[in-house]
């Protein structure tokens, strides 16, 4: 019942999809019962970010290539990329607050980088 | 006039069963789910000891069950997490992450307790990277790798047994030379042959590959002093739990290890603030007497509740005033 505004990544599509802007990335997998828990706050997030900063889900049971990549090795975990690089990591649960938070901070460097 | 007469924190089987008597006594409960929503039991698979279930029940679906049944009864489900209370004044105040607050004339706490990490700095850093304190949750990362589960109790053995599905092989360190856990999870560790024993040790430290991935452990042997760096790709920590009782340090009694002090049941030195689960309990630490505590706490509100001379249950307040 994921909200239509997360997208999904797959091993395919990954670079692509978080080459540009500010992109958070739940890794998942159905038998993870804290991801379950953590899967309403990333929809909430997807819609409060909504034209802003993308949000999407990647199954690590689908798509083994990408957690290797980046050394993901417990879910859940968000990855949040700038502009294609990798620029934090959560492990486990966080509140909504602290994620938001975490974003809209990546969001305002991005605008005052550009002013100056 | 408090916005609320019962607030309990934290859903795992105290909170929800808290919720569920609260909810029948007809007092509106609010239940704040809290982070790790569903507690402890949400990281289990199979439950074996709780009653009723002869063929067991996985814990996820226990937890499910016993939301909806309070749900059922009234109770009311808030997602989020309490960061700020204020116990000094009446009603107390609870406000939360959003910035919002709610008032209430009593209040059950059953925040439970949280996996315990190394405290060797190493560990925490390497969490997700190869350190993890669930194995359900990350196991499945471990495919045909070797991996170590440190600790020596009930949840260590279920874990190293657990883990056997996925790694090549599983060595359990423990500090002692004799296992904690009962006889039974005991048994059951010995006869698995992909489990290893390496005794009277502890793990000193965690060293990471150049991608920031675990690759080895330094084990230390506590009789002779001597370490060893055992290369794997996993380690597991299972050496118990701490209280999760941060928000109420200087307003509620604690012990030594900071866990809640109940007396007379489930009170604690604040009247009208009452104590379930394994927040105040690190002698059984079971989901079936976390629920029964969770019982009494709601049965200990409802009786303060009706000593409160203002107290009225909603309808008959708008009853009386219509």
């Amino acid at each position: 019942m994921a909200s239509e505004k997360v997208k999904t990544f797959t091993d395919n599509n990954f670079d692509d999809e978080t080459s540009k802007g500010v992109v958070l990335v739940d890794f998942w997998a159905e038998w993870c019962g804290p991801c379950r828990r953590l899967a309403p706050t990333v929809d909430a997030l997807a819609s409060e970010f909504d034209g802003r900063a993308t949000v999407a889900k990647l199954n690590v049971d689908e798509n083994p290539n990408v957690p290797g990549r980046f050394a993901v090795r417990g879910i859940p975990t968000l990855l949040l990329f700038k502009e294609g690089q990798l620029a934090e990591t959560i492990v486990g649960l966080r509140a909504k607050e602290d994620i938001a938070q975490m974003i809209e901070r990546h969001l305002a460097a991005d605008l005052s980088s550009k002013r100056a | 006039m408090a916005d609320r007469n019962v607030i309990i924190i934290g859903s795992g089987p105290a909170g929800l069963t808290a919720a569920l008597y609260t909810a029948r006594a007809n007092l509106k409960p609010l239940l704040v789910e809290g982070l790790e929503a569903g507690g402890q039991l949400m990281l289990t698979t199979m439950v074996e000891n709780w009653p009723g279930f002869r063929d067991g029940i996985m814990g996820p679906d226990l937890m499910t069950e016993m939301r909806a049944q309070a749900e059922r009864f009234g109770a009311e489900v808030m997602q989020g997490n309490v960061t700020k209370i204020d116990l000094q004044n009446r009603p107390f105040t609870l406000s939360f992450a959003n910035g919002k607050s709610v008032t209430t004339d009593s209040l059950i706490i059953a925040t439970g307790a949280s996996a315990r990490w190394l405290e060797i700095g190493s560990d925490r850093k390497l969490s997700g990277h190869g350190v993890s304190t669930c194995a359900t949750c990350d196991g499945y990362f471990f495919r045909g790798r070797p991996i170590a589960v440190v600790g020596g109790g009930d949840s260590a053995m279920e874990e190293a047994n657990y883990l056997t599905r996925f790694a090549s092989k599983v060595t359990v360190i423990h500090r002692r030379d004799t296992l904690r856990a009962s006889k039974i999870m005991q048994d059951k560790a010995f006869a698995n042959p992909k489990i290893e024993f390496i005794w009277d040790s502890e793990v000193s430290d965690v060293l990471a590959g150049e991608k920031g991935e675990v690759e080895a452990i330094v084990v230390r042997n506590l009789k002779t002093l001597h370490e060893t760096k055992l290369p794997l790709d996993g380690v597991f920590i299972a050496i118990g739990h701490t209280p999760n009782t941060s928000l109420f340090v200087g307003q509620i009694d604690l012990d030594e290890n900071g866990y809640i002090r109940t007396h007379s049941g489930s009170k604690t030195n604040i009247e009208g603030v009452f104590a379930a689960g394994d927040v105040q309990d690190h002698i059984y630490r079971q989901a079936i007497t976390a629920a029964g505590s969770g019982c009494m706490a709601a049965i200990d509100a409802e009786r303060y509740l009706e000593g409160l001379s203002h107290h009225l249950p909603p309808e008959a307040a708008l009853q009386t005033t219509t």
